[in-house]
């Protein structure tokens, strides 16, 4: 499990705790967090459910596979820590994560 | 037996006129003779891009059949025509077809992103129908009239033209609901985008239209007709080019190309094919899922009834609309190796049909998917916008003029009547209505 603060783009924090190997997406969307689509449903291929990562997290969610980094390109607002939400999922590591939403996701 | 790949260019040149179709002997084309035999036809000897199928709405048997026996199928009915083609139409094959672009390509030299190929002579590279880098770099040219920022500042303007367009529409009398409202709002929309002299939105129409159009269909321009006629509207579009290409950059989809080191320089026909991506994406897709939503609610009282009693559900039937219309049925790839797909195996060259509207109504991903449910949970889970890097990139504009339309509507109007079945667009790509007759009571 993971305790995930997500962070809308007007500032609205919502906190969750997301359970072992969920997506942060998929989280959002149980839980009606705003500003999350994940239109696509976790392939990594709609960019729908992009977040910033803060920085202190940003090392342990791992590498964009090539796939993920091809959406974030396209998207608005790409960022050195820009993610898709669905492809970061919780585990003990990560509790206490902190993410933003962009402008476009509002 | 039939070859299973796409022929060569030069096993098929391309011919004009096309060879005679094979269709089947039928007493008619009426939507419930055309179901009953997809529902018992022979796979193989059914050709589903023929327009008849399209222009009647009786294509859904042969998809249901299609995903159940063989969900990646090879037509070779009619390949002196169109080469031969894999239809692709389970929701999970569908998207990995879409999501890799590695081995499905959309290049217009290989034929483009539709069934049917871009006239050999008549290639009009577009961002759509290129592969990475360079459609990455014309997409981003563009990707900033839909930003955040400018979606926000357009709301207030589709709004009061909504309400302008709603407030002069007759009641008590029958009407084209796709001539007075889907055309209307969407062609003023694309006006702004291009800053083109809203008195002449029209002619975007018209071009859309056009660009679109099955040369063979009765009434259709023919080829060299057609072709004449987006060469017209190049020749317009330069001069409004020639305008901004000298003018400080405004908020508007020309000053975008005309300032972006990476298609300032474009070559005229990859200019015209560029306007016809943009003139075709920001206007019949729109229009058709406008209209969609008064055909729907029509067929499906119980959910009209939901909506007037809880407009907060305009969001999720917004989705849900665009779900069931999905009004580009297919995108078309090239494969650019042997792969296997589905299990069955691909070949370099070969034509790759993915059937949106058959994804969209896969029992595997979606659950009653012939239901029009308008608080369906999860009802943006849809892939009427593609999936991938070329997934539509206007779609949070398509949603959002939906959206107000919507609700404009239901501040106004009780009821908006079907007073006959729509004549629906022959073509099985834009998946659309050319009239709809409504009546507002008075």
């Amino acid at each position: 499990m993971a305790k995930v603060t997500y962070i809308a783009f007007g500032g609205t924090e919502t906190v969750i705790d997301v359970a072992e190997g969920v997506s942060l997406m998929e989280g959002a969307l149980q839980n009606g967090v705003a500003g999350i689509d994940g239109d696509c449903g976790g392939n990594a291929a709609c960019a729908t459910c992009h977040v910033y990562v803060d920085a202190d997290w940003l090392a342990m969610t791992g590498d964009r596979t090539e796939a993920e980094l091809a959406m974030l390109d396209l998207a608005d607002g790409l960022a050195d820590n820009s993610r898709l939400a669905c492809q970061i999922f919780a585990g003990p590591a990560l509790d206490g994560i902190i993410v933003r939403m962009p402008e476009s996701q509002h | 037996m039939a070859t299973r790949h796409t022929l060569s260019r030069e096993e098929a040149p391309p011919q004009w006129p096309l060879p005679p179709r094979q269709r089947p002997a039928l007493a008619d084309h009426s939507r419930d003779t055309l179901m009953a035999y997809l529902e018992t036809a022979p796979l193989d000897e059914v050709d589903i891009s023929d327009p008849i199928y399209w222009e009647a709405d009786a294509h859904g048997p042969f998809f249901r059949r299609l995903r159940d026996e063989a969900p990646v199928h090879f037509t070779s009915l009619n390949s002196e025509r169109h080469r031969g083609y894999w239809s692709v139409t389970r929701w999970a094959d569908i998207m990995a077809v879409d999501t890799n672009h590695q081995v499905y390509s959309s290049d217009a030299h290989l034929g483009g992103i539709t069934l049917f190929d871009m006239d050999a002579d008549f290639i009009m590279p577009m961002f759509i129908a290129m592969d990475p880098p360079k459609h990455d770099v014309q997409r981003k040219a563009v990707n900033p009239i839909v930003s955040g920022m400018n979606l926000a500042s357009f709301e207030s303007l589709i709004r009061s033209r909504t309400e302008e367009v709603l407030d002069s529409l007759p009641r008590g009398e029958a009407f084209d609901w796709v001539d007075r409202v889907s055309i209307e709002l969407t062609s003023r929309m694309l006006a702004t985008l291009f800053d083109w002299p809203q008195e002449h939105r029209r002619k975007l129409t018209y071009w859309s239209d056009v660009s679109t159009s099955d040369p063979e269909v009765p009434g259709n321009p023919q080829k060299e007709e057609r072709q004449g006629i987006l060469l017209g509207m190049l020749q317009e579009f330069t001069q409004l080019w020639n305008a901004k290409v000298n003018a400080e950059p405004g908020n508007d989809l020309i000053s975008m190309l005309a300032h972006n080191p990476a298609t300032r320089n474009m070559p005229p026909m990859e200019f015209l094919g560029n306007l016809v991506l943009l003139i075709v994406g920001g206007n019949d897709t729109t229009r058709n899922s406008i209209s969609g939503g008064v055909y729907f609610l029509n067929k499906n009282p119980q959910e009209y009834a939901k909506l007037r009693a809880n407009p907060g559900l305009v969001e999720s039937m917004v989705s849900e609309t665009i779900r069931y219309q999905t009004p580009l049925a297919h995108m078309r790839r090239t494969a650019l190796e042997d792969t296997i797909l589905g299990g069955q195996r691909i070949r370099k060259g070969d034509k790759v049909v993915m059937w949106y509207h058959s994804g969209n109504r896969d029992e595997r991903a979606i659950e009653a998917p012939e239901s029009y449910i308008i608080d369906r949970p999860r009802a943006r889970q849809h892939m009427a916008f593609g999936f991938g890097i070329h997934r539509c990139v206007g779609n949070r504009l398509a949603e959002l003029q939906l959206k107000i339309l919507w609700e404009e509507i239901l501040k106004r109007f009780d009821n908006i009547e079907l007073l006959d079945e729509p004549e629906r667009v022959p073509s099985a790509f834009v998946r659309g209505y050319k009239s709809m007759m409504v009546r507002i009571p008075a």
